[in-house]
């Protein structure tokens, strides 16, 4: 199958990466090419067949719901691009 | 006293116990080393004060007596480990100047046993290639040239590319990497180093920046069998923080290697035969099988009749994970931001600029085939025949107790060769991802020179959670195998 522009451009904002116009025919070539080389996997027989999620037969461990970790608010900021007064900022959502 | 750039771990281990040098002396040859191959562009960011410091206190432990297994040991540390206070980038612009304030699991547990960690490993952005050309920090020269033409520079493989270059070139001794589709493998095949991938749930994920999270594991990368397994020895076990980490008792790899495979039956696939498999990869391959039955093996052909549905489901897989797992770059917390006038603006802004050319192509692939409409097709496909994947796998391993295949389809290539069409890079990795699809570990060591004078490497796969018989064939194909090239002035 082939991916027409609009269909890159669609992704490509489902995705939230700002795609130049000019960008759009050659990844719409590329990841054509990559879906039409994924596709041979139709050809494989898969009725009856449980989708594999997890590679080891293992159940999930559970543990105490309760407060493990915290009350490193400094070290949760260090690394914010843009912060004031303790809260992480963001171009204003709401008019 | 011998050079200490070339002692292996368990070398150098023996030799500290002795007091033959100090780990201040150990660590200080390796910052020369570091220094004087500056050019193969191994490292993102280089300690060597920390190191020292570290080193200072490795030395009083010795004398106290409370030195762990590792104790003194010079490695390095792929860039996808979080360290504590020290910039972990994943080699992507989007997390430049990140400094995580806390430490992955696994390079804890390699500090707590003492190893001493000379800086951060350049890679594939994101582990997200087969070449580390990916990087944006830069290409990482294979220390390696064609005897034809010594001039090029080669690729060290990916995406732990930096890692297999500084382990060849002795800059360090050892160095983690991890594996996603092949990226410890790949590298150590074309670095002529070792390297293995444990069983998926050996080491904790924890603090590792995550790709595609069903597929990443960490392992070793070292210049002998034997130096695998003491390092993997201090990187594996259970960690809450890792739910699918395995609570299982961390065996003794190293008392594995007893050299002795009398008996074993060694798996030969008759699919690993490719077409456009180089020829001299082929002939590699022939005399491995014929090494292990000298040592009293037996080898049985075997059948893994979906190995050439791996890699489209690989690449279904992977970047639908990828696409998941990246979402968390958002320009808010950490890493880049680029500001835009709305908030979805400034994401679409910052992971334009944040993210390189395969990096985004994977998102946008993972997106497309996890989007509404299309997951049945491809991403619930992608999962069954992974699972016939794994079967012919456990299958096989009804009858036999390890596999042996060739690690990668070709020796290192040069730089910007092949690298116009992805899926074509992406074939270097036709025979180390079934192995990851289903979980199992695989070790790849040198076992020849290419006539042009490249490292050749052969794979071992192992049941799960059976590294020891992975290790134990291993030992004994290195022995016979008796690797003792070097890249030219190493």
């Amino acid at each position: 199958m082939s991916l027409d522009k609009a269909t890159v451009r669609n992704i490509a904002n489902l995705a939230r990466i700002e795609v130049r116009d000019e960008e759009l025919d050659h990844l719409a070539g590329e990841l054509s090419n990559i879906i039409t080389f994924v596709e041979q996997l139709s050809e494989v027989n898969t009725d009856g067949v449980e989708p594999m999620t997890s590679v080891a037969a293992m159940t999930l461990p559970m543990r105490k719901d309760v407060v493990t970790d915290g009350g490193r608010h400094d070290a949760v900021m260090a690394n914010a691009p843009e912060a004031e007064d303790g809260f992480f900022t963001v171009p204003k959502v709401v008019e | 006293m011998s050079n200490l750039t070339d002692l292996t771990l368990a070398e150098g281990r023996d030799k500290l116990a002795k007091g033959e040098f100090t780990a201040v002396e150990l660590t200080q040859a390796h910052i020369q080393a570091i220094e004087a191959k500056r050019n193969l562009n191994a490292f993102i960011v280089e300690t060597p004060e920390l190191a020292l410091e570290e080193a200072k206190a490795s030395d009083l432990r010795r004398r106290a007596g409370t030195n762990g297994a590792m104790d003194g040991l010079a490695i390095g540390i792929k860039d996808l480990f979080c360290t504590k206070g020290v910039q972990t980038t994943a080699a992507s612009h989007i997390l430049e100047g990140f400094k995580p304030p806390y430490e992955s699991t696994v390079s804890g547990k390699l500090k707590a046993a003492g190893a001493i960690s000379l800086g951060k490993l350049n890679l594939d952005e994101f582990a997200m290639g087969s070449s580390n050309q990916t990087s944006y920090f830069g290409a990482v020269e294979n220390p390696w040239k064609r005897k034809s033409d010594p001039t090029a520079k080669l690729v060290p493989g990916g995406s732990s590319g930096g890692s297999a270059a500084a382990v060849a070139a002795r800059m360090v001794m050892a160095a983690t990497g991890t594996d996603t589709g092949g990226s410890i493998r790949q590298p150590a095949a074309f670095c002529g180093i070792t390297g293995i991938k444990p069983t998926y749930g050996r080491c904790s994920r924890f603090g590792v920046v995550a790709f595609a999270s069903s597929l990443d594991q960490a392992g070793p990368m070292a210049r002998t069998v034997r130096d695998c397994a003491i390092m993997l020895g201090s990187m594996a076990g259970f960690d809450p923080n890792d739910s699918t980490s395995v609570n299982m008792a961390v065996p003794d790899f190293e008392a594995a290697l007893t050299g002795d495979i009398r008996g074993l039956k060694i798996g030969i696939p008759k699919e690993y035969r490719p077409v456009g498999l180089s020829e001299e990869v082929a002939k590699v391959w022939e005399q491995g099988v014929e090494w292990l039955k000298a040592a009293g093996a037996t080898p049985v052909e075997i059948s893994l009749p979906h190995t050439k549905y791996a890699l489209p489901t690989y690449y279904i897989i992977a970047p639908a994970e990828c696409s998941s797992n990246l979402a968390r770059y958002d320009g808010l917390r950490f890493g880049l931001r680029v500001p835009g006038k709305s908030l979805d603006e400034m994401y679409a802004k910052t992971r334009a600029a944040g993210f390189g050319a395969e990096v985004r192509r994977r998102i946008l692939i993972g997106t497309y085939v996890l989007s509404a409409g299309y997951y049945d097709a491809y991403y619930a496909k992608a999962q069954k025949v992974r699972r016939l994947i794994a079967d012919d796998f456990a299958k096989a391993f009804e009858t036999v107790d390890v596999i042996l295949t060739p690690t990668a389809p070709s020796a290192a290539f040069g730089q910007g060769e092949g690298s116009d069409d992805p899926v074509t890079m992406w074939l270097n990795d036709v025979f180390t991802i079934p192995t990851s699809m289903a979980g199992l570990p695989g070790l790849s060591l040198p076992a020849g020179l290419s006539s042009d004078g490249l490292p050749l490497g052969l794979q071992l796969i192992g049941r799960p959670f059976d590294e020891e018989t992975v290790f134990k064939v291993a030992g004994v194909m290195e022995t016979a195998a008796n690797f003792t090239a070097r890249p030219e002035g190493i």
